[in-house]
């Protein structure tokens, strides 16, 4: 038991200057928001450029109206370029893996809630975390300059593999300025995730209130401790690769430049580097980035479920040690990106082991959540529908892992669309599902009002179908050998597969568009939508047992919630219905039996 | 601003059994859907002309089975859920699914457990033939160059050697692709330098992988073969292909702006057409 006269409080005053409400601010909550509204910036600006990149591969050497006021040289008359089409694609993996799946379902909703599920008043660093925020936003800033800086961003792919991101602009456009932005915004960006991370173990560990042992803590709470610790780990190799890689470019190093390589018939004055050592670094924090990406996300759903299903998960300890085994098995598959990089093809075998057995705790985290839907009271709402929706994308793109995780099959399918259609079933639309059912079930807490049911509603339908009009047609592009990464097809063998590439071009725009419904919602729920109920969904949970909706800057009133249960006791018999808040005294009966 | 909220308003719940009916239809569908041009191989894996193609192949065959099954009964096990479960009778109780977490973890350790060690223990022979076997005696060496934005192929002569490559001599403008000192160095007079690769047919094929400038890959569709050239690294695979026919060979590792348009040809020829052909590539050097 927690005793709460040892509790390190992290006590502050409550802001009173504009500056320090909503600027730097050291409450969590509005720097969640911060995170929030910065990844949806970002997430604009990747789905634009991917519009883009879809209209170039669908209709190749068209004009796009207006490009040329981005891009003079990279777009003249709106007719993209070779290298634009590849500065635009490096610009959207960027922005879509550090400052939309990083940044929302983690930094973003953990900021806000993970402190009010644990029955904190804030976190323990407030100063680390305005800096975490702040620090990111620079990160931002310096990537968005790339743009406009000279002859534009980076070419390489967000991979950035070396050599052709460490020789500079011998290399090609953006390899020189563009570059250098883009490992600095990367070294800057990890510096702020390790501030969060650094702030959220603590929370978890030490700002727990009395009776929140570990295993009270919902499902979105160890969600986001897990993966603050991968985070911990994974972005401090991240940070050193980015800094030796602006070396290689500022200061005549050779960290991932072999000798004797020649570039425009001249000879490169480098030597000694390796060019594996930068994939085996940029992996090794790379795979748990997908993990980082997505566990938040399974904690989300899990916990938007559970409030929807009426019942707790089949078992609460199971889906945290699945949790916990998928980050540390992450680190140990990372080599299944390299099976063709000329590392040793033995280590192709030994890292394929592991990438096929990290399938397990991901079918029993699948099985629990479908195993939980049986007998269940299953309501259907906006926020429901996209965890449904999200087991159902994630399913979708985990099969595919079966036949990256061989390599033998990796032969075939590697740098094809394959894998396009894997990473972004599995990562991106499993983790943006996630963000939209977090974002529809909490947005009455964080800002006191309901989202618009309806319009939530049309918003899934055309995400859900849209989605699998995108993507599942890339597995078959893959299958029959469309290699990624091009700006067109110019090879005879994949000029049949253009019509798939007009399919789903017209896929995404659509499915696009529909995302406007949602940024309309947003905003105009924000300041018009119907005032929220403090509980409107009848949940369990701490961060529904605060006295106003959004919560106070304290968060509970200058009190500290005790807490009585675990985190979900639905499916019982109560004087509040069929559940139990976490902090109510109340004695009841668990309509389960104890979990095995 | 904070509009006004309190334990005044009360949630309200209506079950919305027809909309999860639908959605449950469409996930269906969408699986069902999905699973057609797969089956019916509206878009599929392009003929094979290796002798190690078909294990890769059946490897692949037998994972689409597994993971396609998983997929199928995963989604409609999901949509049947979603179905049945959202509309509860008035004072349903919640129940159990049968076995509860115990039974599903065990079922998950089992089934998929044994599901990928079969794949990973089949998939490491696969794997095996093309990487664990060294290149027979008799193999012909070929060395494949890539560079912005370009493949060169070289083959060694009558003297059966290549010359060796001086970096510093790289010259595009006067063709000397490899950097070779044709003025001091024998092994490299006979170096037959071209732009296309000619392969006989069912002859084990050695191929040494050099980078000029970059990471690049060598990924012939046919051939079953996808392998990085590593800058400072050379590395090789080897190969038989078994059927005559012009194969495109692709890059694909980023490689800078011309990434798109980096390919070459692979002609499996007869081996009379092949000796012809070397001849008269050795007359243009």
């Amino acid at each position: 038991m927690h005793d709460i006269s040892t509790h390190p409080v992290a006590h502050h005053a409550p802001p009173e200057t504009f500056i320090r409400k909503y600027i730097f601010s050291l409450d969590h909550k509005v720097i969640g928001k911060q995170y929030y509204g910065l990844a949806l910036v970002a997430v604009f600006i990747g789905m634009g450029l991917s519009w883009l990149m879809r209209l170039h591969l669908g209709w190749t050497n068209m004009s796009i109206p207006g490009l040329e006021l981005l891009s003079k040289n990279g777009a003249p008359g709106g007719i993209m370029t070779p290298e634009y089409y590849l500065q635009l694609m490096t610009m959207h993996g960027t922005i879509m893996v550090f400052f939309v799946l990083t940044t929302a379902p983690f930094a973003a909703f953990g900021n806000f809630f993970l402190p009010i599920q644990v029955g904190a008043e804030d976190m323990p660093f407030p100063r680390f975390n305005m800096m975490s925020f702040w620090v990111t936003f620079v990160a931002f800033l310096v990537l968005m300059a790339s743009f406009f800086a000279g002859d534009g961003p980076s070419l390489a792919g967000w991979t950035q593999y070396a050599p052709l991101s460490a020789v500079g602009a011998v290399a090609g456009p953006g390899q020189g300025l563009g570059e250098v932005l883009w490992a600095s915004s990367i070294a800057i960006f990890c510096i702020g995730q390790l501030l969060g991370s650094l702030n959220f173990i603590t929370t978890t560990l030490d700002m727990r209130t009395r009776g929140m042992s570990m295993m009270r803590l919902p499902l979105s709470a160890w969600a986001w401790f897990i993966t603050s610790v991968m985070g911990l780990t994974a972005f401090a190799v991240l940070m050193p690769a980015c800094i030796l890689l602006i070396l290689d470019h500022v200061a005549g190093t050779s960290f991932f430049v072999p000798g004797g390589l020649v570039l425009n018939d001249q000879l490169q004055p480098h030597s000694g580097g390796s060019t594996l050592l930068w994939q085996h670094l940029f992996w090794f924090f790379g795979h748990p980035e997908v993990y980082i990406a997505i566990i938040p996300g399974m904690g989300i759903v899990s916990h938007v479920l559970i409030a929807n299903m009426r019942r707790p998960m089949l078992s609460h300890r199971v889906l945290i040690y699945s949790m916990a085994a998928l980050g540390v098995l992450s680190y140990m598959v990372y080599g299944h990106h390299m099976f063709v990089s000329g590392m040793n093809p033995l280590s192709s075998l030994a890292f394929s082991f592991p990438t096929l057995i990290i399938t397990i705790p991901s079918t029993i985290v699948v099985l629990i959540w479908i195993g939980s839907l049986y007998g269940s009271k299953l309501r259907i709402n906006t926020a429901s529908l996209f965890a449904l929706g999200f087991i159902s994308m994630f399913v979708s793109g985990g099969v595919s892992g079966f036949f990256l995780a061989q390599p033998s099959i990796d032969i075939i399918l590697h740098a094809t669309y394959f894998v396009v259609g894997h990473f972004h079933l599995v990562m991106a639309v499993a983790a943006i599902f996630g963000i939209f059912a977090g974002t529809y079930f909490w947005f009455p807490k964080m800002f006191g009002r309901m989202m618009n049911e309806t319009l939530g509603k049309i918003h899934f339908w055309f995400s859900f179908v849209g989605a699998y009009c995108i993507f599942m047609p890339f597995h078959y592009l893959g299958i029959a050998g469309n290699v990624r990464r091009y700006q067109a097809f110019v090879d005879d063998f994949m000029q049949p597969l253009i019509p798939v590439h007009k399919f789903i071009t017209v896929a995404a725009l659509v499915t696009g568009a529909a995302q406007l419904i949602f940024l309309y919602n947003l905003i105009h729920s924000r300041w018009w939508g119907e005032p929220a109920p403090l509980n409107p969904w009848e949940a369990t949970s701490l961060e529904w047992s605060t006295p106003t909706s959004p919560p106070p800057f304290d968060n509970f009133g200058g009190k500290h919630p005790v807490v009585y249960h675990d985190p979900y006791q639905y499916g019982v018999e109560s004087s509040t219905g069929d559940y139990v808040m976490q902090d109510s005294p109340e004695k009841v009966q668990s309509a389960l039996p104890e979990e095995a | 601003m904070p509009a006004k909220t309190g334990a005044g308003l009360k949630p309200e719940f209506v079950y919305e059994a027809s909309m999860a009916k639908i959605f449950a239809i469409t996930i269906v569908l969408i699986a069902i859907g999905s699973a057609i041009p797969i089956v019916l191989h509206t878009w599929y894996l392009p003929q094979d002309i290796s002798t190690h193609g078909p294990l890769i192949d059946e490897q692949f065959s037998e994972t689409m089975a597994e993971a396609g099954i998983s997929f199928l009964a995963a989604q409609i096990i999901l949509a049947a859920f979603i179905w049945i479960y959202s509309k509860p009778a008035a004072g349903t109780k919640i129940k159990t699914f049968p076995g509860g977490a115990m039974g599903l973890v065990i079922a998950a350790f089992l089934l998929v457990g044994t599901e990928v060690l079969a794949l990973g223990a089949f998939g490491a022979k696969a794997w095996a033939s093309v990487y664990f076997t060294p290149p027979a005696a008799n193999a012909l060496t070929i060395q494949s160059q890539a560079g912005q934005f370009a493949f060169y192929f070289r083959y060694p002569g009558p003297d059966g050697k290549f010359g060796q490559i001086h970096p510093e001599l790289v010259n595009e403008g006067s063709q000397n692709f490899f950097g070779l000192d044709l003025d001091h160095d024998p092994a490299a007079k006979d170096d037959i330098v071209t732009a296309e690769m000619a392969v006989p047919v069912n002859r084990e094929v050695h191929l040494l992988m050099h980078s000029k400038d970059l990471g690049h890959s060598f990924f012939v569709r046919e051939l079953r073969i996808q392998q990085d050239f590593v800058p400072g690294l050379d590395v090789s695979v080897h190969f038989t292909a078994n059927k005559t026919g012009k194969y495109e060979i692709v890059c694909t590792q980023l490689c800078g702006l011309g990434h798109y348009n980096m390919k070459a040809y692979l002609e499996v020829m007869s081996e009379a057409d092949y000796e012809t052909w070397l001849k008269q590539q050795a007359t243009m050097q």
